[in-house]
């Protein structure tokens, strides 16, 4: 009877039906679409933010507290190193897993033929390690400087070019040298001298433009520097720092000692900073301020707006359907009376009309969640270029919101509901 | 013990007393008809009786309970155990069957029985329509469709509040005859109509004006006689179609 009743209603107001489950639809495919962004985005933002360039540097302590005491920048050579055997360390350290990207740096300076000096680095491109963890990963300024345009020839391919003698030169260099992709430099460094084929030229848009680049070992050969490295440049995955990660960074004595593992086991960029410093001997690692502070920034304000977005549209929601119920309601007010008259309590009639609205909310909202799925997608690929992956958390939650959107809109029409007397609806004929 | 009295019922709406002092008694398997002008408080008699509304002042004993000052809660169960009304507008949900119609009533009530909601069609002379939406009834065909859901649950008191007024004297007819048949069986009936060819078969009729009881007027000549044989009756309403 209940069922044969249910059917009734849902086959004769199918359209106002329609229109909730569409309402309920509409609301769910936007919660899930935020939801599974909003789950996803921390490692997509971080990603995208990854791109503009290493989050954590590492330089030897001698030319730290040089730096510290004369304020330069990224002064010359100072005769300290750091060593290029215990790089792989890096992978090793507590959060070796939000270690995404690191390269190794070390400036030597070059004369060209005609006298010219040059400032040549060697790095890291694609530099391919298989770490103790059975991992393996590709790591280098290839994706470090992910904002270098190429503007002719190609991206230095060290893995297949093993001990090949070849470069890539800063655009503004190229010009004033005049020369392009496929040239030869004759670089003399202080130990030895080398041709150097062009591969590519780049426009990095700063001081990198007028340097040369070159495979970490062939620059080290240049300098007879074998094993020695000036600074890396690492690309963590970190949580916004917070007081205790100041506090801590500024005096570790300063906290107790459960503080202090919280923010150890915290992938705080100054926690991860201490934990390289750890790894590499003498050496100084200090979060790159700005880019850290700016990436916990503009990630707590995407959440912030997909939250709202989220409550916003399912307000929305809940709006549409209280009025839509409502009006269902109203238009059985008649037979909602005749029930009462012929005996049905409150209750009875209550959950007929609330588990035909729930029968449509489950279906607008399976539809929903499948739509809101293939919305975040659109959203994965324009804003984070990638695919969003399916967190399972967001089916109960969206679950839990579609319940909780469709008992909200359900509320007046049901409080209408109770109020109903059958005396007022029935005897039109007073 | 009577079955139903009331005793000095008042019904006010701010200056309006609908009803004004009214008190009667009706006897159980009386028939029982009110008359009385448009706005003279028939079905707001009717609705406290029912258990649909409450008075302003005074006591309404059914089966010896005030139902006065019951909560709608307890109303709904009086409703559903000793009352079964029947609606000038029917009032059938127009997407059950006429035999689910009936169920209905068995269904908030107690469990639905087919069989037996089948039977209660059968008694108003509505077998063969069991399978038929209210739509594809007649008028008349539609308050025999009531009556029977209106006996389905075996009610003390039927309530029929102008239950021939949407009908053409054929089915007025038909209608009437049910209660008599009714009657027979023993179950109470208070009938509201404007038509006195109606309430005049009654054993009593009670006269409202301006909210008070005007008139009681016995009918003398009651007889509890059917006024035709049901085989006439049914005959009656096939070729009325
Ligand atoms: N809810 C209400 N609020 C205010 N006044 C009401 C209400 N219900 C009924 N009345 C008034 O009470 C009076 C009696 O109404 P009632 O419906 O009982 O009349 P009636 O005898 O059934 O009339 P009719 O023969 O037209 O059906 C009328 O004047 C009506 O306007
Ligand atoms: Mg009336």
């Amino acid at each position: 009877m209940f069922g044969r009743m249910i059917r009734g209603t849902l086959l004769r107001q199918w359209k106002k039906m329609l229109m909730i489950a569409f309402t309920i639809a509409l609301g769910a495919s936007l919660a899930s679409a935020m939801l599974s962004v909003m789950l996803d985005v921390e490692d997509k933002v971080n990603q995208e933010l990854k791109t503009y360039g290493a989050n954590i540097t590492v330089v030897p302590k001698s030319a730290s507290v040089l730096n510290d005491i004369y304020e330069v920048e990224g002064g010359e050579t100072t005769g300290a190193y750091l060593r290029e055997d215990e790089l792989g360390k890096i992978k090793t350290i507590f959060w070796a897993f939000n270690i995404v990207d690191y390269a190794p740096f070390v400036n030597v300076k070059g004369t060209l033929e005609d006298g010219t000096d040059v400032s040549v680095v060697g790095s890291w491109f694609n530099h391919h390690m298989e770490l103790p963890t059975g991992e393996e990963l590709d790591a280098g300024i290839a994706s470090l400087r992910s904002w270098w345009e190429i503007e002719s020839g190609e991206w230095l391919d060290e893995q297949s070019n093993e001990n090949a003698q070849i470069a890539m030169i800063g655009t503004s260099l190229a010009q004033k040298l005049g020369v392009s992709v496929g040239d030869t430099l004759h670089i003399k460094g202080s130990a030895s001298d080398g041709d150097f084929h062009i591969t590519g030229i780049f426009d990095a848009g700063g001081d990198e433009d007028d340097q040369i680049f070159v495979p970490l070992n062939t620059a080290q050969a240049l300098a007879n520097l074998d094993g020695c490295i000036d600074s890396i440049e690492v690309s963590a995955l970190t949580t916004p720092e917070n007081e205790l990660a100041i506090k801590v960074a500024q005096d570790p004595s300063s906290v107790t000692v459960s503080q202090y593992e919280l923010w150890y086991c915290t992938a705080y960029a100054s926690s991860i900073c201490y934990q390289i410093q750890e790894v590499i001997t003498d050496s100084v690692a200090s979060p790159v301020r700005q880019v850290a502070d700016s990436e916990g920034a503009i990630l707590e304000k995407t959440k912030l707006l997909m939250i709202l977005i989220t409550i916003l549209s399912l307000i929305g929601a809940a709006l549409g359907i209280c009025n839509l119920v409502t009006a269902s309601v109203m238009e059985r007010s008649s037979e909602i009376g005749l029930m009462k008259a012929i005996g049905a309590q409150n209750g009875a009639i209550s959950g007929l009309v609330l588990t035909e609205i729930f029968i449509t909310a489950i279906f607008g909202g399976v539809i929903g969640f499948f739509a809101g799925f293939g919305f975040a997608q659109i959203i994965g690929q324009t804003v984070f270029n990638s695919a969003i992956t399916l967190k399972p958390m967001v089916i109960p939650i969206v679950s839990i919101l579609v319940v909780l959107v469709t008992l909200a809109g359900s509320i007046p029409a049901i409080r209408m509901l109770l109020r109903l007397r059958p005396a007022e609806v029935l005897h039109g004929g007073r | 013990m009577s079955l139903l009295e009331l005793r000095n019922i008042y019904k006010i709406y701010g200056e309006l007393h609908a009803l004004d002092d009214v008190s009667l008694k009706v006897e159980k398997g009386e028939w029982v008809s009110i008359m009385g002008p448009s706005g003279s408080g028939k079905s707001t008699m009717m609705n406290i009786i029912g258990c649909m509304d409450k008075p302003s002042k005074g006591e309404v004993l059914l089966d010896g309970v005030d139902i006065s000052k019951e909560s709608s809660r307890n109303l709904t169960t009086i409703r559903r155990d000793k009352i079964g009304l029947i609606f000038q507008q029917f009032h059938l949900v127009n997407y059950l069957t006429a035999v689910e119609n009936v169920m209905l009533a068995q269904y908030y009530h107690s469990i639905p029985d087919e069989k037996e909601a089948l039977e209660a069609l059968d008694r108003v002379g509505l077998a063969d329509r069991a399978k038929h939406l209210p739509s594809q009834l007649s008028g008349g065909e539609q308050q025999r469709v009531c009556v029977a859901r209106a006996l389905i649950n075996y009610p003390e008191i039927i309530l029929a509040d102008e239950p021939t007024g949407n009908l053409d004297e054929a089915n007025e007819e038909i209608v009437v005859d049910l209660f008599h048949k009714l009657h027979n069986e023993g179950t109470t009936l208070i009938v509201v109509t404007h038509d006195p060819e109606v309430a005049e078969v009654a054993q009593r009729t009670l006269v409202l004006r301006s909210g008070r009881l005007a008139k009681e007027i016995v009918n003398k000549n009651f007889t509890g006689k059917i006024h035709f044989d049901e085989g006439d009756a049914f005959r009656k309403e096939e070729i009325h179609e």
